[in-house]
């Protein structure tokens, strides 16, 4: 990304450039408009519900209180919900990791009869939207016998197109000639994949797993469909029913605040410490 | 692809049978996993959407009847009840499209253009600051928001400031635009208007706009993806380089000619990428309207993919909710269609951009 600016000679881009400070201003107000409501949701969390509803926007609390977290944990069950939201996160994460791999490798580099076919039908799925799935999704989980199990949570959220076409990009761009010694020296297509190549796909192994992360701790639609034991909730699910009123007597923002705050605290980690990668990705410059 | 197939075969007869094998092992779990959770699935909704299931046992027992297209004529020209929800499902998200995608397009290319200056300090604080609320949670999102316009919320607070009362937004089912005519005079529907309907409402509830409810979900979706296009338009304005803006400086351009004549007709492919990524993304609201206000006030906020969920899963209608499903999908595909027939466009055009351009593609749809 920083390539581009270093070619120009730095008397020109001076004078070209330079912002002037209105347009830092202007910068300024729109970061404050963007960054404002999640200051102003972490203060609320530490208000009385009076405080949250008389003065909604100052950003410190004049009865700081935890009172709201306290609330949260003892009448719901917000611990099983981030147990089950960490589980299902954690495992297909893993598993997509392992299985986009190996498919984008053989879409790559094993020339098998039907690749094409194959690719094609994953660009094809692609394009199909979730929210059109959840019907369809509910048949085949009932029909399979995984409603209300982590089967049901996990196994369907492991494959994802999007990831095979980005591992695949991935291996592309690795010469074959490394594979080629490793075939001579004997080793076979997994050796090949799993010791030599695989390593050296670090970083796009980095970003499957970041998105993945991201994805299925967000994901909400596949386990409104995939599950109904209040056992098996996970946090988008418990926080979205919290949300529209169960726990609530009067508006309970404080409450409700604080469930979205501690539930964003991991992708907000991750993309905080990631966020060089994440933007690069999004913006399609996946140049590695 | 394909010298890299043939230089790879090379090796003999033996290992180009090994690697079949290989192959189809490698790539077996996603298959399986895609045609399991996906292919299947759908092919199943479709016959549902022709059949009279209840939602008791399963789809393929005896007792449950084809009914051929009855779900899709009950919804598109039975005139009753399913034709109106679905009408005014289509006339809430065909508002939220209207007014989501052009301001989204607009805000994002301005944060891009802003935040593009080549000499700038803190450009990695503001983009970070910009694109934050696109990581975070639709359920958190919502939340927020919830809190944010509800009738003592910031929002109301910012409004009374400037002595403005402002509504209950998540409450309100007022159209904007039905607002906006009673303020200038227009107190009931015209004649021709109230008498003559569309899927089951009337053409003066067509033109209704959003209401304040639909609204304040308007804003929360363009709050929560100009992050992400912002980073299509950075990656797009830099794929212009300095040069050409160099040489429209020479010939004194000022910066708003400059723009418009130099680099917007440059940073075509990606207006049109995201254009055709935010028709997409439009017509799929579902998590924000589960978690808000589940369809109210008034019905004001239901889209169809909100409709399609609540007939099945609570209306116990499981016929009529798929048939919604596979009318939203054929909405969605066509917008697909569009946009993969531009990126195709695109890609013969700039080729060393191909795989770029399609992987920008694949994050933002996800």
């Amino acid at each position: 990304m920083s390539t581009t600016p270093a070619t120009t000679p730095p008397k020109q881009r001076s004078r070209l450039g330079a912002a002037p400070w209105t347009t830092y201003l202007l910068l300024v107000l729109l970061a404050l408009v963007y960054i404002m409501p999640f200051l102003i949701q972490i203060s609320t969390s530490f208000k009385t519900e009076p405080e949250a509803a008389v003065n909604p926007i100052g950003l410190f609390p004049q009865n700081w209180t935890t009172a709201a977290y306290e609330r949260l944990f003892r009448f719901s069950d917000y611990a099983t919900w981030g147990m089950n939201s960490a589980i299902v996160t954690a495992f297909v994460t893993v598993g997509r990791v392992f299985f986009v791999s190996l498919a984008g490798y053989a879409l790559a580099r094993i020339p098998f009869r039907g690749r094409g076919v194959v690719f094609a039908l994953v660009i094809a799925v692609m394009a199909v939207p979730s929210v059109v799935l959840l019907i369809p999704k509910f048949l085949v989980i009932n029909q399979l016998g995984i409603y209300d199990s982590y089967a049901g949570m996990i196994v369907p959220l492991l494959a994802d197109a999007a990831g095979v076409f980005i591992m695949k990009n991935f291996f592309e761009s690795i010469p074959v000639s490394v594979e080629e010694q490793a075939r001579i020296d004997g080793a076979g297509v997994f050796r090949t994949f799993w010791s030599i190549v695989l390593p050296m796909a670090a970083p796009a192994v980095m970003t499957i797993v970041i998105l993945s992360f991201q994805g299925s701790w967000n994901e909400l639609n596949h386990f409104i469909v995939a599950t109904q034991d209040p056992q098996l909730t996970t946090l988008t699910k418990g926080v979205a029913q919290l949300a529209s009123g169960q726990l609530s007597q009067g508006t309970q923002y404080p409450l409700k605040l604080g469930a979205a705050v501690l539930m964003t605290i991991p992708v907000a980690i991750v993309f905080f410490v990631f966020q060089r990668r994440i933007m690069n990705v999004s913006a399609g410059a996946v140049k590695e | 692809m394909v010298a890299r197939a043939k230089s790879s075969r090379s090796p003999g007869p033996g290992i180009k049978g090994r690697q079949q094998l290989a192959g189809w092992i490698f790539i077996s779990p996603v298959v399986v996993l895609l045609g399991l959770f996906l292919f299947v699935p759908v092919l199943m909704a479709a016959w549902v959407s022709v059949s009279d299931w209840t939602g008791r046992g399963s789809p393929f027992a005896a007792d449950v009847g084809y009914v051929g297209t009855e779900n899709y004529s009950q919804i598109l020209t039975g005139g009753g009840l399913a034709t109106q929800d679905f009408g005014t499902s289509i006339r809430n998200n065909l508002y939220y499209v209207l007014f989501v995608v052009p301001l989204q397009t607009a805000l994002s290319l301005f944060l891009a253009v802003l935040v593009s200056r080549r000499i700038m300090r803190g450009r990695g604080f503001f983009r970070t600051a910009f694109y934050f609320p696109s990581v975070t949670s639709s359920v958190a999102i919502t939340v927020l928001w919830l809190f944010l316009f509800s009738q003592s919320g910031v929002v109301n607070k910012i409004l009374s400031w400037f002595t403005i009362d402002g509504p209950n937004w998540f409450a309100d089912p007022r159209g904007v635009i039905h607002v906006f005519l009673r303020a200038v005079g227009v107190e009931s529907a015209p004649q021709a208007l109230a008498t003559n309907e569309f899927l089951g409402i009337s053409w003066w509830q067509w033109v209704s706009g959003p209401s304040m409810a639909m609204s304040a979900f308007i804003l929360m979706a363009i709050f929560t993806t100009s992050g992400t296009f912002m980073l299509l338009f950075i990656a797009g304005l830099q794929s212009i380089g300095p040069e050409i803006e160099e040489a429209a400086m020479m010939d004194r351009a000022n910066a708003w000619r400059r723009f418009i004549h130099v680099t917007l007709p440059m940073l075509k492919p990606t207006l049109f990428t995201v254009i055709t990524l935010g028709l997409i993304g439009t017509w799929q609201v579902f998590d924000q309207i589960y978690v808000g206000t589940q369809g109210g006030p008034a019905k004001t906020t239901l889209t169809p993919a909100y409709l399609s969920f609540n007939e099945a899963f609570n209306q116990g209608d499981w016929g009529e909710g798929a048939a919604i499903a596979f009318i939203l999908f054929a909405i969605i595909v066509f917008f697909t269609i569009v946009q993969r027939f531009v990126l195709r466009e695109r890609d013969t055009v700039k080729k060393p951009r191909t795989k770029r351009s399609q992987a920008v593609a694949v994050e933002v749809e996800r």
